[in-house]
């Protein structure tokens, strides 16, 4: 059992991680790993790239925010046991809406669309006061506490995030498994051959959309846990290029590559700064970035199973 | 051998990250140095870094580093480098950020690190300090209401302005501002029938032109940049001729050099401001030139970030000297010694913190004027020195009309 000796491993971190590391590093990356396998999944077994998912993260943080502990004097507080289901069923919801709109484009017709409702949703929290508290949003964010312990210590949050990520990938396992999962595929294959076989495509696609804003959900609230505040910014073009970011230096072709994709974004975003002049250090961003996708147009992660292959063959090669 | 290779450069990656310095003490200043800002955000690091080598960056034989971090102008990023200065470089002090929003969510990040010490920079929400304040969070400045003490006054008594429409920017220093201008115009019996509130980085201010009513007297206009030059340049070309009023960030000299017809609109106009590039005081002239020694690649002049966050390390290198750089006992001597101190600033004034950490301070009324070779530049008509928090009010009534707000406060 390969994944549970790996999870294993990582379950340990906290014993060796001081807590910059655990929480800056481990936990952020685990973070936004989850909120870019939404979109990985999305692009790997429905073939659509979103731009929407930090919209779908965003209405998860937005729900917490609004429904619990804040110092801004917006919302009002429920206990988490029902806030957090909301935050879930919002974005579930969400996701699924913006799959009804999307569902007859495909290509650079998908990406705009859901770029649409994206930057549409930036400036509507940054303009509405009532719901979101405009330019401000919320801050003073607190996460529950169980048995005394508040989920935002270090090696708290940090499991909970490693959890998180595991029971995601295995939810995309056993729903791209499911006849559901299979139909969505059939969806990204042939749409044309399933219409004429008489199966309805919006079904799918309104799914695996629905599932997307789950899974990016989940993130969106671990994220207001960790930021312990959100605002407009945290929902704009900034974030939304992060997460396709994320995506596309792990690989679009296997929704893991998500996570690989984030460790490498936040090392790189972390310590920029200190590898370079503190005020050019957005030019090596960029630099790094431009080489990976010149040097693995298909990901790291596909890169580096490559990488192994090609070990593997010439190993096998030498003890012949 | 591939392997091996990127093992090695894997670990000198962190070897190099990882390099911590051997400094007593570390002040990590936050300022944005990235996108629309970053030309003024710079000139807020160059001055922490001037009050830094004016004490030869030791104090008491402990030895200062300053660690610089970028923020974007977003709450968000400035809270990810006040982090990443306080977990990763181990800051004992943090001096920053530069605009209003920041400033309220590094104050609520503040209560999370009670082993270190915010000082602010030039960041003038009224709430930072006002409502919620943090122990550990010190404001050497005036908030944006502070900075237009003067100007409601002088736009009704000296200037006969009755009624005054405002434009402004949708988020906390705007409302601040918009307060500090209507809590003197609306007691000295102005009216202001109706608030315009427009994005930061709106280009179309045609339905905001159109809609400004035609029986005002004047307009104050609480605009920064690219939104002041977009906004007067529509506003001339539509016909526009009310009187401007301007906010602390809106006639900057960068405006008054650019090109454009709507200049005609701006001599005469008066502002607000606590930092006046050119102020002809003593103290003011001598901050001036150290400046421009120590940064001969800077502005002509310390600007008004320079000057605010020159104060702040300024306060902390004072305070340092007094408790003999002593940081223990989670720094509760030097917070003593913050909050008890005093100090004469650039513009003359005596520098001094009320009980919630905030400045008391010098804020100065200017007015454009065309100098005689047809240029334009601000000069001062007014000084008023001892500018508190509460604007002279009491206490309890000011703290009543609730925190600023697109509605609040209002006199139609």
């Amino acid at each position: 059992m390969r994944p549970a000796g790996y999870l294993l491993f990582l379950a340990l971190l906290p014993l060796v991680l001081n807590d910059f590391w655990l929480t800056l590093v481990a936990t952020r990356a685990l973070i936004l790993g989850i909120i870019a396998l939404s979109l990985t999944f999305l692009a790997t077994y429905l073939g659509v790239v979103s731009f929407a998912q930090a919209t779908l993260a965003g209405v998860a943080g937005y729900t917490i925010a609004y429904f619990g502990p804040n110092t801004v004097g917006v919302g009002f507080e429920l206990p988490f046991l029902v806030s957090i289901p909301l935050a879930l069923i919002l974005s579930t919801i969400t996701g699924g809406a913006i799959g009804l709109i999307a569902r007859q484009s495909r290509g650079i017709y998908a990406i705009m669309i859901t770029l649409a409702i994206g930057v549409a949703f930036f400036y509507f929290t940054r303009q509405n006061y009532a719901l979101f508290n405009g330019w401000t949003g919320f801050s003073g964010i607190r996460a529950p506490e169980i048995a005394g312990v508040s989920l935002r210590d270090p090696a708290a949050l940090y499991l909970l995030s490693l959890g998180t990520a595991a029971l995601a990938m295995v939810l995309v396992a056993g729903f791209v498994r499911s006849p559901m999962g299979l139909s969505v595929q059939a969806v990204r294959d042939a749409p044309g051959r399933l219409l004429a076989l008489g199966i309805p495509v919006t079904t799918p696609i309104v799914t695996a959309f629905a599932f997307s804003g789950f899974l990016a959900g989940s993130g969106g609230i671990l994220n207001i846990w960790y930021q312990e505040r959100i605002s407009s910014f945290s929902v704009g073009l900034g974030p939304i290029i992060d997460i396709l970011i994320v995506s596309v230096i792990g690989g679009l072709r296997h929704p893991s590559g998500a996570f690989v994709g984030a460790v490498v974004f936040v090392l790189l975003d972390t310590f920029a700064v200190d590898l370079i002049d503190r005020e050019r250090f957005n030019t090596l961003i960029g630099a790094v970035l431009l080489l990976i996708v010149i040097v693995a147009p298909n990901g790291l992660q596909q890169l580096a199973k490559d990488g192994f292959g090609r070990l593997r063959q010439s190993n096998s090669n030498a003890t012949e | 051998m591939n392997t091996f290779k990127t093992a090695v450069s894997a670990i000198a990656l962190f070897a190099v990250a990882g390099t911590a310095s051997a400094a007593d003490i570390k002040v990590g200043v936050i300022s944005i140095l990235e996108g629309a800002f970053a030309a003024l955000g710079q000139d807020g690091i160059r001055g922490a870094e001037l009050a830094v080598q004016e004490v030869g960056g030791k104090v008491d034989g402990s030895s200062i580093e300053v660690i610089t971090m970028s923020s974007d102008a977003s709450p968000d990023s400035a809270v990810n480098a006040a982090r990443k200065l306080i977990e990763q470089d181990g800051v004992d002090l943090i001096v920053g950020p530069l605009s209003g929003s920041e400033g309220l969510a590094l104050r609520d990040l503040s209560k999370s690190y009670p082993g270190v010490t915010f000082i602010n920079g030039s960041s003038a929400a009224q709430d930072t300090t006002l409502r919620d304040s943090s122990e550990n969070f010190f404001r050497f400045g005036g908030d944006g209401a502070q900075w237009m003490v003067g100007v409601g006054n002088y736009a009704y008594d000296e200037l006969g302005y009755k009624s005054v429409a405002v434009i402004a920017e949708d988020y906390s220093f705007p409302y601040t501002q918009v307060l500090g201008f209507m809590a003197e115009f609306c007691s000295a019996g102005g009216k202001v029938p109706e608030k315009f509130w427009t994005p930061i980085g709106n280009k179309d201010y045609s339905s905001v032109v159109y809609s400004i009513p035609q029986d005002v007297d004047a307009i104050f206009v609480a605009l920064g940049g690219a939104d002041a030059v977009n906004f007067l340049t529509q506003y001339n070309q539509a016909g526009g001729d009310k009187p401007i009023i301007g906010g602390s960030i809106t006639i900057d000299q960068s405006i008054l050099d650019s090109k454009g017809p709507f200049k005609e609109l701006l001599i005469g106009a008066p502002a607000g401001t606590p930092t006046v590039s050119d102020y002809d005081g003593e103290e003011w002239a001598a901050f001036a030139a150290s400046y421009t020694d120590a940064f001969p690649d800077g502005f002509s002049a310390p600007s008004i970030f320079a000057h605010h966050y020159y104060m702040a390390a300024k306060a902390a290198m004072l305070a340092l000297d007094e408790v003999d750089a002593d940081l223990s006992n989670d720094q509760a001597a030097f917070r003593d010694a913050l909050t008890d101190l005093t100090f004469v600033t650039p513009t003359g004034g005596m520098m001094r913190l009320d009980e919630n950490r905030n400045g008391i301070v010098d804020n100065f009324v200017t007015e454009v004027f065309e100098r005689e070779d047809g240029s334009l530049g601000n000069r001062v008509v007014k000084v008023i020195r001892d500018v508190d928090q509460l604007l002279g009010q009491d206490k309890e009534t000011f703290l009543a009309a609730g925190p600023v707000s697109r509605d609040n406060p209002s006199c139609p």
